[in-house]
């Protein structure tokens, strides 16, 4: 198990840099969540990260605000929202840390263009009140506390699943500039999906039960292993326009192929 | 035969968790850690658990150096020390030690130099209980696992 602050998942910079040697993709499932979680006690780490794991979710455990700025990019003045297109889902964060707390990290968490959206969630020993209602001012969207359960963890996930197959103006969503981004790097490679590795996901976060046949004419898989720009975005269109498309047309998938794949147009 | 010295074993461990409980060592937080274990992470509690030792050694000695020390005067040092192991003890449910650091933590926030002395004395011995036990669990927990190895290798050379 990770005993230490150490990031365990590839930052979309790195995917980019596969990307430009071949067209070759690193394994990310796409629809995996992934969690930041960030607490300076050890055996919390150990445990929050456990408790992740165990209701699917990929996660990346930090020991310090400072950690967690870092591995969002956030951690100096230029702006690497377009370098970094990191997914991350979900950040759960301590109260009580030296140096940043969770609610300073929160703050800067919701200052940032690139992470403002993402769900944070604060976890603390201690139940005052003043403090709770101050981080959910500040835009928590949820406050553990401590011992965290997996009751509690499981709740968390249910609603980040609702977020995601309510609608396209969700909190999921990155930046509106991350859509047309005109650097002059190379756009990252879409990611396959490969629905029979998420075998640790039971049930998988962003489709719902009766989806998997739902997403005709095209599958998942076909929609990413696509190499073509254009290609690319006339599926785009059959997908949200196609009367005989799933239910709910704004689809994680779907949508988060368009913020993986911006620069494709 | 396989079936009995296991179950033997098996109420012994029930008998050791029940009376922890009873006692107020440990709390459903415990439970909880079970939970989080399995074929994907089978030795879960007990890595954590290790993890807790070490750690809290480590927050101890340094309790203990700063409160011998005659000129000492950090009470926020104390203090933050004992939120960490507030922290760590809650989190696998070692409510007894929990509850002792919480006691030697007002001490702390009223700048008692004795009463921090009385607190780490009493948290040491808590501390040092819980191990002693987690320890005999293990122990009894090794002695299935040797158990029943030994048992189904027995079995295997002689089915009868």
């Amino acid at each position: 198990m990770a005993r230490d602050g150490g990031v365990s998942c590839l930052r979309s910079s790195e995917m980019m840099n596969v990307g430009i040697r071949g067209m070759e993709s690193p394994p990310l499932d796409v629809d995996e969540v992934h969690v930041l979680a960030v607490d300076d006690s050890l055996v919390d780490r150990i445990v929050i990260e456990r408790l992740l794991r165990i209701t699917s979710c990929k996660v990346t455990a930090v020991d310090s605000g400072w950690r967690a700025l870092e591995f969002l990019g956030l951690d100096n003045e230029k702006a690497s929202a377009e370098l970094d297109r990191l997914k991350v889902d979900l950040i759960i964060t301590d109260y009580c840390m030296p140096g940043m707390t969770g609610y300073e990290l929160l703050k800067k968490i919701k200052e940032s263009s690139s992470f403002r959206q993402v769900p944070v969630v604060i976890m603390s020993s201690e139940n005052v009140v003043t403090r709770i209602d101050r981080c959910l001012e500040e835009g928590a969207e949820d406050f553990l506390l401590k011992p965290v359960k997996l009751a509690d963890v499981k709740r968390l996930r249910s609603y980040l699943t609702r977020d995601v197959k309510v609608s396209n103006g969700n909190k999921r969503k990155l930046p509106e500039d991350s859509v047309t981004v005109n650097t002059s790097l190379p756009p990252p490679p879409p990611p396959l999906i490969n629905s029979s590795d998420s075998s640790d996901s039971s049930p998988p976060l962003t489709i719902s039960p009766e989806s998997s046949d739902s997403y005709s004419p095209l599958s998942p898989v076909e929609i990413f292993s696509s190499p073509l720009s254009s290609q690319l975005d006339e599926e785009d269109d059959v997908l949200t326009s196609s009367p005989e498309s799933s239910p709910a047309p704004e689809e994680s998938p779907i949508r988060r192929q368009k913020m993986e794949s911006p620069g494709l147009d | 035969m396989l079936g009995l010295g296991v179950d033997r074993l098996q109420a012994d461990i029930n008998r050791l968790l029940t009376s922890l409980f009873h006692q107020g060592v440990l709390d459903e937080q415990f439970l909880q850690l079970q939970q989080l274990q399995d074929d994907t992470s089978p030795t879960f509690v007990y890595d954590v658990i290790n993890i807790y030792f070490d750690e809290s050694e480590k927050l101890l000695r340094n309790l203990r150096l700063l409160l011998m020390d005659r000129e000492f005067s950090d009470y926020k040092k104390i203090g933050l020390h004992l939120n960490q192991l507030v922290g760590s003890s809650s989190s696998i449910g070692a409510r007894r030690v929990r509850n002792v650091c919480v006691a030697f933590r007002s001490a702390s926030e009223l700048n008692n130099r004795p009463g921090c002395l009385r607190g780490l004395e009493v948290v040491e011995h808590e501390y040092h209980y819980l191990k002693n036990m987690m320890h005999e669990l293990f122990q009894v927990l090794i002695h299935v696992i040797s158990y029943t190895h030994n048992s189904l290798y027995n079995y295997l050379i002689d089915p009868t």
